[in-house]
């Protein structure tokens, strides 16, 4: 047997922690398919009961945000007064906004 | 005590696959498998823990007045004490004989552990019920490799192949029952190992047609683990089981 290979593809594993909320990234196994990325992510993030559904995704499937791209991805826009509707006149009748 | 060796036999069938899977820690294709073939390893322990507390209770106060504790059976009893199937001690030698190995005893335990939980002995049943949940991921985790690697590449074919070919002589132990089981299985104690044969080799051969391996023709069995005669190789992992509770007697975790 040889050490560590590590040219099994990375997986983004979400973990469900109760039926009707939704699942939450968790963190990543390697494993050679899909089928052993599931039972790898059992082992390693819901032998605890931390939750009732896994899903796994290949990392490479994931198109993310470049973090170089911050500012113009996620700057807020409040001198942008036209993004907020906070120049709209409410009706009477709209009790609750 | 017919019971507490029929005992012992499921119990050592459990603690020496253990302790094979983990001297494969450290030293398995990815940290991932490692972490896989402990969580295994671990399993069975438990499993082997409850059949040897159960163990101690049947047989009482020994003749130092105190019942033998799990820690026992694992580490004060010597080689020839010990009752697993040979399957079960068949060296590492390869990822595809641990493979196999461990696919070959799982497909045989999960009926056999169903089959239990109708025991009428409640604490077997009650062991066996726990028991079936655990087996039944064990045999989805070895017989995915079994399919991965037979269907792999040449390599993991011809590798696979020659792990199947050398522990197939190993299999017929685990069918095998005596005059220390049948009066056991007569009252409805022990599941007849017999009877999950045809189980066995219907989940065997489906993953071997699925992994492109063919099935060995049945030849000349090996036998006699369940009545203390083990093969070579079985002292040293023994030793290495025993060390630390040899070396330091009473010593707790």
């Amino acid at each position: 047997m040889t050490g560590s290979t590590s040219d099994w593809p990375l997986w983004e594993v979400f973990v469900r922690a109760k039926r009707g909320v939704s699942h939450v990234h968790a963190g990543t196994v390697h494993a050679p398919d899909a089928e052993l990325a599931l039972q790898n992510a059992r082992d390693l993030f819901t032998r605890r009961s931390e939750g009732v559904s896994l899903w796994v995704v290949k990392s490479s499937e994931i198109t993310a945000s470049d973090p170089d791209d911050r500012d113009a991805f996620f700057d807020p826009a409040a001198d942008k007064t036209f993004r907020h509707p906070t120049d709209f006149e409410l009706p009477d009748e709209v009790a609750n906004m | 005590m017919t019971l507490v060796t029929y005992v012992l036999r499921q119990g050592d069938r459990a603690l020496i696959l253990a302790q094979r899977l983990l001297e494969e820690i450290t030293h398995a294709p990815e940290i991932e498998e490692d972490m896989a073939l402990s969580n295994l390893a671990l399993d069975l322990i438990g499993q082997a823990r409850g059949l040897y507390t159960y163990a101690g209770g049947l047989e009482g106060p020994a003749d130092d007045g105190h019942v033998r504790t799990e820690d026992h059976y694992a580490y004060w009893r010597e080689q020839h004490e010990f009752l697993n199937p040979l399957l079960v001690e068949q060296p590492n030698d390869d990822f595809a004989h641990l493979i196999a190995r461990q696919f070959l005893h799982d497909a045989m335990a999960l009926p056999y552990w169903q089959a239990m939980t109708n025991s009428a002995d409640d604490t077997l049943a009650g062991l066996a019920g726990k028991a079936v949940k655990e087996t039944a991921y064990h045999l989805r985790h070895s017989r995915g490799w079994v399919v991965r690697l037979g269907d792999g590449t040449d390599e993991s074919h011809r590798r696979m192949q020659a792990a199947i070919d050398h522990l197939w002589r190993y299999t017929g132990e685990l069918f095998e029952h005596d005059h220390v089981e049948d009066e056991l299985i007569a009252d409805g104690v022990a599941a007849d190992p017999e009877s999950v044969r045809a189980e066995w080799r219907r989940v065997v051969d489906e993953a071997l047609g699925e992994a492109r391996l063919e099935a060995p023709d049945d030849g000349v069995m090996q036998t006699g683990g369940r009545h203390g005669r083990h093969s070579e190789g079985f002292s040293y992992l023994i030793g290495e089981l025993q060390v630390l509770a040899r070396a330091h007697p009473g010593a707790s975790w």
